[in-house]
């Protein structure tokens, strides 16, 4: 994986190229870094707030959004950054868990439509009652990764979730969900 | 077809230059549409048409999320500028920047007008050289790295976990030198580079390169050079970057003068910043990082399954109940 120091010197002849050697085969990253972050910032007609759009945010939402489309651009950043890699895998291991286990509880709740109400509560709990409290602080932290400044309130907002396993009771609430609720 | 159009603004050039017409003639941006110019009283703005089906507001905030679309735009964008820029003193524009006719372009210059004459003025003659400095700590030649195979394959005595522990502790070792030395290069090549640079923008790091490099980015610098000194400045900063293999420096460029075109005290919020703290500040975050990157590697020894309960069965994440 190291490079030879030299390989990435020998890429830009000082005297030979023309004034301009970037052209096309600059690198996506670095393109994107100046035409995103640099450059005059002049209110157009149009107005799009791209401090939003940050490489960062970049990143995270491809990593939610089309990791496969990103593979196939040949970008796979995050199985080397280690603040991402473990992540990055618990969270594909877990959008498949997810699937499986509401495929599950699909043909399960269908199974229990023709079952006396009585046994379809029963099941119910003893599904609620398996969620492990944990899980909620990690789905929060997937989804928080699109704001960096927001990670830290909603990691928080997720050991409160942890702390009141009452919470657990209403899984079906969306990731964003507690955190609008103001904690007690 | 309907499809009405918008007016994307590339960059802004000085409209005497001769140069910018030369450049683009011929010239295709955005979506293959032609490169023109508007020009008003000494500026001059390089446009292009584009769709207002993809252009306006709410449509291009949904197409910044489309990787493949942003990089389309971001690439032409980018080869617009560079080839002004080739034959003319050029202000890159941030992406996006969108007008609706022509007559708000003139307007958009009128305003703009003494603070671009003033900043044309200053880069007449310079280029922009991008320099990074990557610290390959983490990949498999680093010097903790024999350390964890021997460990892995229990050759050396030790019970699993000591041997983890050890490998984590020379892991870590041979990353805060590895750190050490690239603080050391980051500081001589700034030296180095300063000789030959009329400004200096430390930019923020990028984190997890889109290159395929395998290494972490801890400084990333653009310098202001005259073209004439470039040749000096590439020599200078490649004899300082230079040495172990743990460290390394790339330089990009000469690229259009992104980082500089803003002036600085008129648009504090994107001014280059010099941040002599960047380097410090990595190697310091390094430690937490690679921390918290041992549980999750421990935890999955137990296998992806044996989570119980990974999720919950009621909470797809994306849905509302």
């Amino acid at each position: 994986m190291t490079e030879p120091l030299p390989r990435d010197f020998g890429g830009y002849p000082s005297r030979a190229a023309p004034a301009y050697g970037q052209g096309s085969s600059a690198n996506l990253a670095d393109i994107l870094e100046r035409v995103l972050d640099k450059g005059i910032v002049i209110a157009g007609d149009i107005r799009i707030n791209l401090l939003d759009i940050e490489l960062l945010t970049i990143k995270l939402r491809l990593l939610v959004a089309s990791v496969d489309k990103a593979k196939e651009m040949g970008i796979d950043w995050w199985e080397h950054d280690p603040a991402l890699s473990s992540r990055a895998r618990n969270r594909s291991g877990l959008a498949a868990e997810n699937a499986r286990l509401r495929a599950e509880l699909d043909a399960l709740r269908t199974g229990r439509e023709v079952l006396p109400d009585a046994d379809t509560t029963a099941g119910a709990r003893t599904l609620t009652g398996a969620v492990p409290a944990d899980e909620d602080a990690e789905v929060l932290g997937a989804a928080s990764e699109e704001r960096t400044g927001e990670r830290i309130r909603e990691a928080e907002a997720g050991e409160r979730a942890e702390r009141r396993p009452a919470r657990r009771r209403r899984p079906a609430a969306g990731p964003r969900r507690p955190r609008e609720e103001p904690p007690p | 077809m309907t499809g009405g159009t918008v007016c994307y603004l590339y960059g802004i050039a000085g409209a005497e230059a001769t140069g910018l017409y030369d450049a683009v003639g011929g010239l295709r941006g955005i979506g293959g549409a032609p490169v023109g110019v508007v020009a008003d009283r000494g500026l001059a703005a390089v446009v292009g048409a584009v769709p207002a089906a993809e252009f306006e507001e709410a449509p291009l905030t949904r197409r910044l999320e489309d990787l493949d679309w942003l990089e389309a735009v971001a690439r032409a964008h980018h080869e617009v500028v560079d080839a002004v820029a080739a034959r003319t003193t050029v202000l890159p524009l941030r992406l996006a920047t969108i007008c609706r006719d022509q007559e708000r372009v003139r307007a958009l210059l009128a305003e703009r007008r003494a603070g671009c004459l003033a900043r044309l003025e200053l880069l007449a003659g310079r280029v922009e050289w991008g320099v990074k400095v990557f610290v390959l700590a983490s990949g498999p030649d680093a010097p903790g790295a024999p350390a964890e195979r021997a460990g892995a394959s229990g050759g050396t005595g030790l019970s699993p976990g000591r041997a983890y522990l050890r490998t984590r502790r020379h892991e870590r070792d041979a990353r805060d030198d590895a750190y050490a030395l690239a603080e050391e290069t980051v500081r001589r090549v700034r030296a180095a580079a300063a000789e030959f640079a009329d400004e200096h923008a430390a930019h923020r790091v990028q984190q997890g390169p889109l290159a395929r490099t395998g290494a972490e980015n801890v400084a990333n610098d653009a310098y202001l050079v005259p073209a004439t000194a470039s040749d000096a400045f590439l020599t200078a900063v490649r004899e300082e970057a230079g040495g172990p293999g743990s460290v390394r420096v790339e330089i990009t460029g000469p690229w259009a003068p992104y980082s500089f075109a803003a002036d600085p005290e008129a648009d504090p919020a994107t001014a280059p910043r010099t941040d002599p703290g960047t380097a410090p500040a990595i190697a310091a975050e390094a430690v937490p990082a690679s921390a918290s990157g041992t549980a999750p590697a421990a935890a999955s020894r137990a296998g992806p399954g044996a989570a119980p309960g990974t999720a919950p069965p009621g909470a797809p994440p994306e849905e509302e109940p």
